[in-house]
């Protein structure tokens, strides 16, 4: 049984990722093929921008707009900033969440930031594009699609 | 059993210190447990003085916040691990041997060796109050990320819990083997006395939940020391993980800690109700029912950290399924008694307000198990207050019950059935004084482990504060009655002791108990505890 406490893990890695259960798929994670979707123009989705960062790292991160009105099917880019205030370079990983749930599965992102690490000089400001779509077989009842996103100290190498 | 008797003379225990650090003796050892737990129980009930205090009155009083979560944390720890599951492991050390039988527990040296671990166990834990950074305090579910801001205790603290788990499960494995391999001829599974069934279910979720917890733990301590991510989500873990691995060993971590008190009580009301308990096979596959479903309902503790709402839905009628084998047992407790000849000395008084205070508990477990409700309930003075009524006067009242039942069989004497009663009915008065204003500062929103609250909360935390204390001094009642009767103070117990009881150990061992028993175990092949009408 002990054994099994460690199995639940990866168990749980899979339960996230059938579900999309706490905005944690591979959706929300990796580039996404967009070629197929067609803009859906007779509904508007609001999506909003939650930014934070960790308590281990000495950032500041925010985004220009708090939320945005798009049809699903549009392809949106939306620029988010960052600041590192240390004064040597630090690398942040930023981790995305989807909420609702249910949402996650049809969120899909070409360009994000939070697809690799990102290594910043002392005192260095730098725009990140994050490039998205909405997946027009969102379910009718999600009409607000809240992103948010927290830089962490990336974990140690080794 | 006059062999026993024989026998005693030239085997008695070693004198001296040496006799408790090597006894292998069930008994030895069942005592050694239980005078343990009651000193746990006296430490954590300092601990939770100490809340207390502080929330007597609105405002900063006695201690720094940090300090104050500290005690929540490890009042928590220590009554749960410390107090009451000790306790029911020395009731089934001393007890499963005499009620199946048995000459002693399967497993004498690794019983010994599961006792002895405890106090290393908790003085590690007790040590991290003296330590840079301070005791744990971030609650005894130890959540992270909050757990992993814990100083130079942290590695303490796993260990400790890593040693109590140790220590659950050795006690578990010997209940097993005893209850399968030792049993006296005749003596079958369904003849045996409740409380010998209810503790082999228990056993069986201990060896099922504890390594989870283990597991658990070890994630925290790689995750704060060697660089893993399990929980932080920079890395690709979650937080919410661990709670969900938490509450999987933490949810039927509950039902180990009742289900013995289930099986103490369905003695005890039979004996003082003079007729054999209504339903005994029910009892068996209730208690059962109750175990399996324990395990899939975890995540009704974690209704708003954000599930979806299958899974809300889903751990919302699982959880609300237990109360029906619970519902049996009540009843079954109820039916019981009913037309029986009913008297009420103590044993039978702290049972029925086990039963009736239970229920309380259970019912506001009830109201948490609804997902939209609990939205309200989450982490305020409700759920301490629901959890506290089937602790307290649920677990800890069986505990008491089963002391004052057992008590003049172990030694021989009949402790002071007027202090015993004075005991129960200022424990009772004083526990609902204690703890049930707590529903209302629940439901008018105090949240939980908080040092401070506002000024509309102070009437009622005034009254649970004035409970609390008195609840504590109440119990130097029973401090009283259990020291002197082990000094044989008070009237000699019959062998029976209780008037009709059933059970090998009324009906065929003497008062006190002789230090070995049952060496040649006894045909019972005739014997019929609980016939059918």
């Amino acid at each position: 049984m002990f054994a099994f406490g460690y199995a639940l893990v990866p168990l749980y890695d899979l339960v996230c990722e059938i579900t999309g259960y706490n905005g944690r798929n591979s959706a929300t994670t990796t580039v996404a093929d967009v070629s197929s979707f067609e803009p859906d123009v007779s509904r508007t989705v609001k999506v909003e921008f939650v930014t934070s960062v960790g308590t281990d790292l000495p950032w500041k991160f925010w985004t220009t707009s708090n939320s945005i009105q798009l049809h699903p099917g549009e392809m949106t880019t939306v620029q988010f900033y960052a600041t590192n205030k240390a004064t040597e370079a630090r690398i942040g990983q930023a981790i995305p969440g989807v909420s609702p749930t249910v949402a996650s599965k049809y969120f899909r992102k070409t360009e994000c930031f939070c697809f690799n690490e990102q290594p910043f000089e002392a005192g260095q400001t730098r725009e990140m594009p994050v490039t998205f779509l909405v997946d027009p077989a969102l379910p009718d009842d999600v009409d607000t699609i809240t992103l948010s996103y927290t830089f962490f100290k990336a974990p140690d190498k080794g | 059993m006059s062999h026993a008797e024989a026998h005693d003379h030239h085997h008695g225990p070693e004198p001296g210190f040496m006799r408790w650090l090597k006894t292998t003796n069930h008994k030895d050892l069942g005592a050694l447990y239980l005078m343990f737990s009651l000193a746990m129980f006296i430490v954590g009930g300092l601990m939770s003085l100490v809340i207390r205090a502080e929330l007597f009155t609105p405002g900063m009083q006695f201690v720094d916040p940090q300090f104050f979560n500290s005690m929540t944390t490890m009042h928590a720890l220590f009554m749960i691990f410390g107090g009451v599951m000790p306790a029911f492991t020395g009731l089934s050390n001393y007890l499963i041997p005499i009620q199946l039988g048995a000459p002693d527990m399967a497993l004498p040296r690794i019983n010994n060796m599961g006792f002895w671990i405890l106090p290393i166990a908790f003085g590690m834990l007790l040590s991290t109050l003296f330590m840079e950074g301070g005791a744990p305090a971030g609650g005894w579910t130890l959540y992270p990320p909050l757990s992993m801001q814990t100083g130079d205790a942290m590695p303490f603290l796993v260990f400790s819990i890593h040693l109590m788990g140790i220590s659950s499960i050795t006690g578990a494995i010997n209940v097993i083997v005893t209850i399968l391999n030792l049993r006296a001829p005749g003596m079958d599974l369904m003849k045996m006395p409740l409380f010998c069934w209810t503790w082999l279910i228990t056993a069986f979720l201990l060896i099922a939940v504890m390594p989870v917890l283990a597991g658990a733990v070890t994630m925290l301590l790689t995750d704060k020391y060697f660089g893993t991510t399990f929980f932080a989500a920079a890395g690709g873990g979650d937080p919410v993980m661990f709670q969900h691995i938490f509450w999987f060993f933490g949810h039927p971590e509950v039902y180990i800690m009742i289900l013995p008190a289930f099986g103490v009580v369905s003695q005890i009301i039979p004996t003082f109700a003079r007729k054999t308990l209504f339903g005994y096979s029910s009892m068996v596959y209730a208690t059962a029912a109750i175990a399996l479903a324990s395990v899939i309902v975890w995540a009704h503790h974690m209704f708003a950290v954000g599930l979806p709402v299958a899974a809300e839905l889903f751990f919302m009628f699982a959880a609300k399924m237990i109360s029906v084998p619970t519902g049996v047992k009540v009843f079954n407790w109820v039916a019981t008694m009913w037309r029986g000849s009913m008297t009420f000395e103590t044993p039978m008084l702290f049972s029925l307000g086990f039963v009736i205070l239970f229920t309380i508990g259970g019912f506001s477990g009830l109201m948490l198990a609804m997902t939209p409700v609990d939205f309200q309930y989450h982490d305020s003075y409700f759920v301490v207050a629901h959890f506290h009524y089937v602790l307290v006067p649920g677990a800890v009242f069986s505990l008491f019950a089963a002391v004052y039942y057992w008590l003049p069989k172990w030694t021989g004497t009949m402790y002071n059935e007027k202090l015993g009663k004075l005991h129960f009915w200022l424990s009772t008065i004083f526990i609902n004084v204690l703890f049930f204003p707590q529903h209302f500062l629940g439901l008018a929103g105090m949240p939980r482990r908080i040092p401070d609250y506002s000024l509309q909360f102070a009437e009622f935390n005034f009254m649970s504060s004035v409970g609390a204390f008195a609840f504590f001094i109440t119990q130097f009642i029973f401090l009283y009655n259990l020291i002197t009767t082990c000094r044989g103070k008070w009237e000699k117990a019959t062998d029976q002791v209780w008037e009709g009881a059933k059970g090998v150990e009324w009906e065929m061992l003497p008062s006190p108990l002789p230090y070995h028993t049952f060496e040649q175990q006894p045909d019972l092949s005739d014997y019929e505890p609980h016939p059918t009408h």
